[in-house]
This record gives structure tokens, sequence and C-alpha cells, in this order.
């Protein structure tokens, strides 16, 4: 059975990503901060008879990375599918953002996508196979008022996972990035009803996007059915971006 | 450690981590074009070794690494 990681997997996105991947492989729910809910995530797949742990992983520091996958590989395996999804937002309009905000979400949202990327690797090249699923956003793909920093960590993923996808296509590494839209989570709770209906209107399919809209992607992108999918980039939408 | 004993050793992730036959692996060997190895098999022996030997070693230190021989006397200047 494959091991997956899932970082920031204790909630919305993340935590719907490891409850699908949990049907089919052993997952480490990674988490920063939540450990309660990342162990409800573990224990949801458990019930559902499948294997999983929650681990401490904060992807801004290399030895913290070093320490997960060292749990993970105990308890599992070497991680045969990872899935970058942890990710922060520190909003400010351009002109008055803070380089220290700017600096924050790079630093979470790219650096530490680079960071446990890199540290996966090596085993996918030994195993002869692997997956790196990026969580972006349709931000990194359009821009978002007030979103210049998270926009660039988004846009900055696409470039990592292309050229992931080049220099180990032959070992049958795939990587690939989904940009999701608005999807109903804790990082778009702040919206009120009336800019939720703003964001509908712009949508083909009317409604906001849910988590398992979002995990039903990434498990296919992590099956051996998607051996052939590699380097691209997948809004998942709802038609916002056509 | 002697220098043929890291050959063996040298020999053995060859062998093990890219699947080549035991007989190509000789001193002389030429990585690139006599072992079929890409720049990506570079990566993954250096890793290899760098897991066995418990060393690092510098991207510097491996342009002038053409040859198994080279590789082997490379890591034995490190132990």
């Amino acid at each position: 059975m494959k091991t997956a990681l899932v970082t920031g997997g204790s909630r919305g996105i993340g935590k719907a990503a490891a409850l699908k991947i949990g049907e089919s492989c052993n997952v480490a729910v990674g988490y920063s901060s939540s450990k309660e809910q990342a162990e409800e995530v573990a224990n949801s797949i458990k019930a559902a008879g499948g294997n999983a742990i929650a681990v401490n992983i904060d992807v801004t520091n290399q030895d913290s990375i070093n320490s997960c996958f060292e749990i993970v590989e105990k308890e599992f395996s070497s991680v045969h599918i990872l899935i970058n999804n942890a990710g922060v937002t520190k909003d400010n309009i351009f002109p008055r953002l803070k380089q220290e905000d700017w600096d924050a979400v790079i630093d979470t949202n790219l650096t530490g996508s680079f960071r446990t990327s890199q540290r996966a690797i090596k085993g996918m090249m030994k195993n002869k196979w692997g997956r790196i699923v990026f969580i972006s956003s349709v931000a990194g793909l359009s821009g978002n008022v007030g979103q210049s920093n998270y926009a660039a960590s988004k846009a900055g993923l696409i470039g990592l996972a292309k050229t992931i996808s080049k220099e180990l296509g032959s070992r049958n590494i795939t990587s690939n990035v989904i940009a999701p839209g608005y999807i109903d989570t804790d990082m778009t709770s702040f919206l009120d009803d009336e800019q939720k209906e703003d964001i509908i209107g712009q949508l083909s399919i009317k409604r906001v996007g849910k988590p398992e809209d979002i995990a039903n992607m990434v498990s296919f992108l992590c099956s051996d059915e998607s051996e052939y999918i590699t380097g691209q980039v997948f809004p998942v939408d709802g038609g916002l971006t056509t | 450690m002697e220098v043929t004993e890291v050959f063996e050793k040298v020999k053995n992730l060859f062998v093990d981590e890219l699947g080549i036959d035991a007989e190509k692996v000789t001193m002389e060997a030429k990585l690139e074009e006599d072992l079929d190895i890409d720049s990506l098999g570079i990566v993954e022996v250096v890793m290899a070794f760098e897991d066995e030997f418990e060393i690092e070693i510098d991207d510097e230190e491996l342009t002038d690494v053409g040859t198994v021989g080279q590789a082997v006397n490379l890591l034995h200047s490190k132990l």
C-alpha cells in the first residue's frame, strides 16, 4: 500500500484530500498547530478501515520536516505521494503590504513546498514512482485584490511543479498543480453573504466549491491512472477562469 | 578503508541503485558513455554515496568526476 503525506491536513482542502486518499493509501495527516483536528481526521480514516497518523510538520522548518518524514517512514514507508497543501494568507492591498507579510507567505506557501518536495523526492527516486500535487489557487493564475503575496507564492508553485515534472519524469514521478477557485473553507470564511453571491455570479456552476471538489482531483492525480499527466495546472473552480 | 573496498561498495551501489551490469563497472568505465548514466542518474549515485558513506559531497567536487575510478578516489579521499 502506498503512503501519502498531506501538509495542512487538519482542515479544509487538506482534510478532504486526506480523507479521500485514505480510502486507498496510508495517510500521514500533517498539521502545524491543529493537533486535535488532525487526530480527528486520522481517526476518521481509521474508522473507515484505513491507516492514518497525525504528524506535526512546520513547513518553514527543515528540521521539523525531516522529523515528520522520519516518523512517517517508520510508521508506514517512504512517502510515495506528497500533497503540498499547507498555506497561509496575510492579505493587504499592495501599496500597504509589509515585507514581513510578503516574506511569511512566500516562506510557507512556496519555500515550504520546495522543502517538503526536496525531502520527499529522494525516496520517490529510489522507488521510481512518485506523485507530487501542489495546491495552488486561481489567485496564482489571475491575481487577486489584496493578495499579491499569496498570488505570487501560488504562481511560484507552478514553475516549481513544471520543472520537477521535467527533471523527474524519467523516474515515473509526476508533479501537477491544482488551482482551486472559491472553496468553502476557513480561508474563505471571512466573506459575507453578499460577497458570496457576487462570486457565485461569476461562476458557471452556481455554487461555491466544496473541499471535496478539490479532493477528487487530488485523488485522481495521485493514482496510477494519471501516470501520463504531468507538469500541468488544473483549475477546479466552477468555471471562474474559463 | 582501502581503495579496493571503496570500489566494491561503489560497484554494489551502481548495481543496486541503477541496475547496471556488475561486469561493466570497472575503474576505467566512463559514467555517461560506458554506463549510460544520465545527469539525474549521477545525482542518484551521489545521494546513495552520501547515505552509504555518511559524507556530504559538494557539487564542485563532482565536476572532475567522469569515471568510476575518479568517483572512487574522491570518496576514498573523504573517508
